[in-house]
């Protein structure tokens, strides 16, 4: 094969791989918003608070521990442990569920039968006192996060794909990232995992239920505050799996908030309420976006990506206002 | 003396002499919110610490304190200028807006209300012509020096002869990173490299496009004008990539222990630019922690000292303070205004008897800046990372740069803003 070739397939997986990290954010906003119609703008934020938090847990620092020092004059900073990455992701987890607990009661209770935009600006309001909050209590410094993820071109791939080039053409084998390859494979499990859950489970279907109709939900029994939980936890938990994906990347700091961006095309294409929609929109984003840069990129000044994205959505939305698997808009007169 | 009289002239003496005594003013426009916060805070409180030395050990500038008042831009534009209107009232002695953009935007408001801004390796290249940016200082070194510095490095390690050479330029694709691309132009046709642009979109966090094209490529180097999580993201994709870092330099804003640390041991050997020295092996750090840090009285946590960001910021007020005090000894007053103190930048002398005097000997490079000048030399040195030991390593001294090739430019841009902007051009001597 032509090194050209060749070269376009290995953009186009790329492309697939990158287009899993923007689902995984996608995700989240997905399950909130199908379970409660609420645009969680903070979905960005808790990727990055998971992830700070994850850190924090794994290397032993004090939280709080700047403000601690300031008022009590104290130099802690560490418990001195380490702890195993598991552990950390479990007690992490622990810390989702109970600021899930928190933001349903804080928040939304006193939201119910609001508009979907009062329970947007509320989402925005918690955004901004998460950046804050999550600031105060883990500091601000770029932080390594290392729970052991591989990462780096996948040898094994570079070296089989190697002949596959014509001889004597100018060919290094195929480059995939084998942090994105787990990425992949983790999405995956979600979607399943999620998938299954909320076919096969009791409260998965009062989920579905609440999803369907929240005041047909409520009739039958189902507690809209309990699910509203239930909801937010795992919308937290695969906060947390996108921050662990992109905080592996570059660290764990403030513009992991920002992958909120990557994920907001996505679910334009894909839909706001299809898991399927999001893996697939993300897909769709991530290959657009990278073989529109490797082909018209270079004639028009490169960095393309970031308004390329947006664009492709756009034309989705014109023929499908609701995203390719979104719920269809029926208006009744 | 009738007693209310008393009372009234040592109302209006005390009135009076407390005027005398204000504060001298420096504003610190800083950001410790937001996407590049990790890179604000040190550089902020590197500032805020120096002046705060100053006063606890010396009792300020020529007996007069040193405020320094702060405001949040978060790197913002639009909130910088509010900072700027914000706080000019305050009779600030100079600006450090550590933001190219909110510099671009400060230019003809600080030339209009007569007060210096110091722009530190960053901002408006060409301001380095004091005839024309009269207001405006850039020194030791701008962004076309770096370029020019990481161009000389290349030409170093290749013996002299790069011709055919391939050079790839990853860049925020901003105005900041766009800065080196004219320089770079004009070396590459005067030293027969070729150069690839490379851009990157703000914030950066996903660069696989950009990489995949380097691994396709194989540029003998890059080159890199970042900042922020564009910075960590890239040195983690070089190294995913297996591209070798020896060969890979980042211009001073693409290197702290912030880019480097998150990738981990991979990073070693990734070299950037700067134009100070790196560690904490300096007297004055001791004087630091002992009046500031251990006082109680740092800005932050007191765990950034040494680091990149923060000796900058260090460096940046130090240079305001012996700025401070060259224009106190030009105006022969200690309560000196925001005129007399672009006096004292247009007159500052960083000698080396100066610097180490001031427990920083060798920390910058040596220059003096007078009315044509507002940029000094140029001189700039590359740093290397050790992973092994986490620290950076100066490996080379203070080098000028190319001014055969920067020189035309700055005339060239700093004229055409002149007759733009119809700016009357400074005498000088």
């Amino acid at each position: 094969m032509s090194p050209d070739v060749l070269y376009t397939i290995e953009v186009i997986l790329n492309g697939l791989m990158a287009g899993v990290m923007y689902s995984l954010v996608a995700l989240g906003f997905v399950l909130i918003f199908k379970a409660s119609g609420i645009f969680n703008y903070a979905q960005g934020v808790m990727a990055l608070f998971a992830a700070m938090t994850l850190v924090g847990i794994q290397n032993g620092q004090v939280p709080f521990s700047h403000l601690i020092n300031a008022i009590f004059g104290t130099h802690i900073h560490h418990f001195g442990w380490q702890l195993p990455a598991i552990v950390a992701i479990l007690l992490t987890v622990v810390v989702m569920i109970i600021f899930a607990i928190l933001v349903e009661r804080l928040v939304l209770k006193h939201l119910v039968n609001q508009e979907p935009i009062i329970l947007f600006m509320a989402t925005i309001g918690l955004a901004y006192f998460m950046e804050g909050f999550g600031d105060l209590m883990w500091g601000s410094e770029i932080k390594t996060l290392d729970v052991g993820l591989p990462q780096g071109a996948s040898l094994a791939l570079e070296e089989y794909t190697l002949k596959w080039a014509a001889e004597g053409s100018e060919y290094y084998g195929m480059y995939l990232d084998k942090l994105d390859m787990v990425a992949a494979l983790v999405a995956l499990a979600l979607v399943i995992t999620l998938s299954l859950f909320s076919q096969y489970t009791k409260t998965g279907r009062a989920l579905r239920a609440v999803a369907d109709d929240h005041q047909a939900a409520l009739s039958v029994g189902i507690s809209l505050r309990k699910i509203w939980v239930i909801t937010w936890c795992i919308a937290g938990v695969v906060a947390m799996v996108a921050g662990v994906m992109w905080g592996s990347k570059s660290g764990v700091q403030f513009s992991l908030s920002l992958i909120a961006l990557k994920a907001l095309p996505v679910l334009i294409l894909g839909g706001f309420t299809s898991i399927p929609g999001a893996i697939i929109g993300g897909l769709i984003i991530g290959v657009g976006e990278k073989l529109f840069e490797y082909s018209i990129g270079p004639l028009i000044g490169g960095a393309t990506e970031n308004w390329f994205a947006y664009v492709l959505a756009l034309f989705f939305l014109v023929f499908r206002p609701q995203g390719l698997f979104g719920d269809k808009i029926i208006e009744r007169v | 003396m009738n007693p209310l009289k008393i009372v009234g002239v040592a109302l209006i003496t005390s009135l009076a002499s407390t005027a005398a005594m204000a504060d001298l003013v420096f504003p610190s426009l800083s950001y410790r919110t937001g996407a590049y916060g990790a890179n604000g805070i040190p550089f902020a409180d590197g500032y805020a610490d120096y002046f705060t030395l100053v006063n606890e050990r010396d009792g300020g500038i020529g007996g007069i304190p040193a405020k320094v008042i702060e405001c949040e831009t978060g790197y913002n534009t639009q909130k910088g200028v509010e900072c700027y209107e914000s706080t000019k009232g305050e009779n600030p002695l100079v600006y450090q807006p550590l933001s190219t953009g909110i510099t671009y935007q400060l230019i003809p408001k600080v030339t209009a209300d007569g007060i210096p801004m110091h722009t530190m390796g960053y901002g408006r290249t060409s301001a380095k012509n004091g005839t024309v940016f009269s207001n405006v200082f850039n020194y030791p070194a701008n962004y076309w020096d770096g370029a020019s510095h990481a161009i000389n490095h290349i030409l170093s390690e290749n013996g002299g002869d790069i011709k055919g050479k391939n050079v790839a330029l990853v860049y925020h694709n901003s105005a900041y990173g766009k800065e080196p691309i004219r320089t770079l132009n004009e070396l590459s046709a005067k030293h027969g490299f070729k150069l690839a642009e490379v851009p990157v979109d703000h914030p950066g966090q996903e660069q696989k496009s950009q990489w995949l094209q380097i691994r396709r490529t194989r540029p003998d180097y890059v080159l890199m004008w970042g900042w922020g999580v564009m910075n960590q993201v890239a040195i983690q994709e070089a190294v995913n990539i297996g591209y070798p870092m020896e060969n890979f330099i980042g211009i001073w804003w693409s290197g702290s222990e912030n880019d480097v640390i998150p990738a981990g041991a991979k990073a070693n050997g990734y070299k950037a630019l700067t134009f100070h020295a790196v560690g904490s092996d300096f007297p004055v750090f001791d004087d630091i922690q002992k009046h500031v840090v251990d006082a109680g009285k740092a800005a932050g946590a007191g765990d950034q000292v040494g680091t990149v960001l923060y000796n900058r910021g260090m460096y940046a007020a130090m240079l305001a303070v012996e700025a401070a005090k060259t224009a106190q000894g030009i105006h022969g007053t200690a309560d000196i205004n925001a005129a007399q103190m672009r006096d004292g930048m247009e007159a500052l002398v960083m000698d080396a008897a100066k610097m180490e005097s001031l427990g920083m000997a060798g920390f910058g490079p040596e220059f003096t800046v007078d009315c044509k000048n507002h940029g000094g030399p140029g001189l700039g040195a590359m740093q290397q990372w050790d992973a092994g030991a986490g620290e950076w390593k100066l490996i080379s001294d203070f080098e000028p740069s190319d001014m055969e090739i920067i020189q035309p430019l700055i005339d060239e841009d700093s004229n055409a803003f002149a007759e733009e902007s119809k700016i009357e051009l400074q005498e000088c001597a």
